[in-house]
């Protein structure tokens, strides 16, 4: 993508990947990028989410 | 022939007594493709001479007493994702126009071992990447009640071939919804069967996690038949139906039901009165984070196809239509953290999923929000709210390929314009037999008059 340290959040992410796409002529590609980005915030937010700093149960996480 | 043709249950009993022969079948199929290929585009190839040599071959067999099945001799279509030896597996895309499969794929042998006539391959959306079957090389595939339509996708001129009477059913792959949503659309049954069940060996990938294949027919009896041959068992054969009372099914009305066009919404709700009345339980349930499931299916499937087709974007970007182009490029740009995190999602649903079917027989729900979209339109307005066609056509059906459940479109009913309607059916991952003759008990209450 051309950009290897950025801030770990959405929004720096985003601004990152509709730079790169500008860069490569991919101008349309920005409001796809930003629906990406609204489904990518609802992803990380869903409460299933694991924290590490809790429970894990593989069991969840392997299909079984 | 035209759209009021026999299923293949009623055919292969007039071909197996020798009422009728399969080079007789397949020139009725053949006209009517000359006939309405121009309008409907269908058919990327067809294959008159092969197709020929394979129908007298099948009346030889057949009067020498070599019957194989149901299949033998009867005239099917097949998208053109898939390889047949000796012809190009196009895929609707200019990126393959210089392909030419080596050999068979494992589900199309199996079908040319069971007799099956190869009529041709079928248009799809370009790589199978869309619902519509608007972006492809060769042009939309059109509804054949309706050409301003489309047929649904991407397994769209599938849908419209069996439908217009071109041929007896078709072979279908589905990642989001390509086989159920273009059924629905086309008033077909429609069948994904639980993931991984039959082989995708062979066939061009969209999503190696999500794809699924599986036939497009006009009957619930007539997936059975194929189900059968693909997954290479005709014993036992697919269950027989059942009485219907004492069966219960699970309504997910939250998200499936919530955003529904209003003659969706009304076909299916009488749907489920009819089924009532059979005496079947419908129980409320709830998969509480289905509401998820656009986000998850959306980095798996993006992920997968933007590797699929790294190599091809950076060498031909040109060849791909521009809406497919965009959508791969979308997927390079999501984090393997995220992937990582939808796989998780995957997990969660599929469990939720699977807790809704127990003690029950199967789920009952709406198989696509609208019915058939305009060619050309990219939103649509429902519940006072434009919303995205593709979302729309996609929003019943991409939970079951996250998930890996069975699940198979019947026929529900007809808007005023008369654009048929469908509902779907889902069973337990590894029942794909126990749906089908869940199917096939509710298949005459679900929509009388709209399946044969």
């Amino acid at each position: 993508m051309g950009y290897a340290l950025f801030e770990m959040t959405i929004k720096a992410w985003l601004e990152a990947a509709v730079h790169d796409a500008e860069r490569r002529g991919l101008i349309e590609l920005k409001p796809m990028l930003e629906m990406l980005a609204r489904a990518t915030s609802a992803l990380r937010t869903a409460e299933w989410n694991a924290d590490a700093s809790g429970e894990f149960d593989r069991a969840e996480s392997d299909g079984r | 022939m035209g759209a009021e043709a026999p299923t293949i249950a009623e055919l292969s009993r007039a071909l197996k007594a020798r009422e009728t022969t399969a080079e007789a079948v397949l020139d009725r199929c053949l006209r009517r493709i000359a006939e309405r290929n121009p309008t409907i585009n269908a058919f990327i190839s067809v294959f008159e001479a092969d197709a020929r040599a394979q129908a007298r071959e099948a009346d030889r067999e057949i009067a020498a007493g070599r019957y194989r099945g149901p299949l033998h001799g009867v005239p099917i279509s097949i998208k053109d994702l898939f390889d047949i030896r000796g012809s190009a597996t196009t895929a609707a895309s200019r990126v393959r126009q210089n392909h030419v499969a080596r050999s068979d794929a494992p589900s199309i042998a199996r079908l040319r071992d069971a007799g099956a006539v190869f009529v041709g391959k079928t248009n799809l959306h370009e790589f199978a990447y869309g619902t519509t079957n608007e972006e492809s090389a060769f042009g939309p595939a059109r509804h054949p009640l309706d050409p301003t339509r489309s047929p649904g996708g991407s397994s769209g001129g599938s849908a419209a071939s069996v439908a217009d009477g071109m041929c007896f059913a078709s072979m279908g792959t589905d990642t989001g919804g390509s086989i159920r949503i273009p059924s629905a659309a086309c008033g077909l049954v429609g069948l994904k069967p639980t993931l991984g069940e039959l082989t995708t060996d062979g066939v061009v990938p969209l999503s190696m996690t999500l794809d699924h294949i599986g036939p497009l027919c006009r009957s619930v009896e007539d997936a059975g038949i194929l189900y059968d041959v693909l997954r290479g068992e005709t014993t036992p054969p697919v269950s027989a139906p059942a009485d219907s009372r004492g069966l219960t099914l699970g309504i997910p009305r939250e998200y499936f039901l919530t955003l529904l066009d209003p003659q969706v919404a009304h076909a299916f709700e009488n749907a489920c009165t009819r089924l009532r009345d059979a005496g079947i339980k419908l129980e409320d349930v709830s998969i509480p984070h289905v509401g998820d499931v656009t986000a998850i299916y959306l980095h798996i499937q993006l992920s997968e196809g933007a590797a699929f087709h790294a190599k091809t974007l950076e060498r031909q970007p040109n060849d791909y239509t521009p809406g497919v182009r965009l959508r791969l490029e979308m997927g390079r740009y999501v984090l393997a953290e995220d992937y990582a995190r939808a796989l998780r999602g995957r997990d969660v649903l599929r469990r939720e999923v699977d807790a809704t079917l127990e003690g029950r027989d199967g789920l009952f729900l709406p198989a696509m929000a609208i019915p058939a979209p305009k060619i050309g339109t990219t939103t649509v307005r429902v519940g006072g709210v434009e919303e995205p066609v593709r979302s729309m056509m996609l929003r019943c059906t991409q939970t079951f390929n996250v998930t890996g459940h069975p699940a198979i479109t019947i026929p529900c009913g007809n808007t005023a314009e008369g654009l048929p309607i469908g509902a779907q059916v889902v069973g337990a991952r590894g029942g794909t037999p126990q749906l089908l003759g869940l199917a096939r008990t509710i298949e005459p209450y679900v929509g009388p008059g709209t399946s044969r």
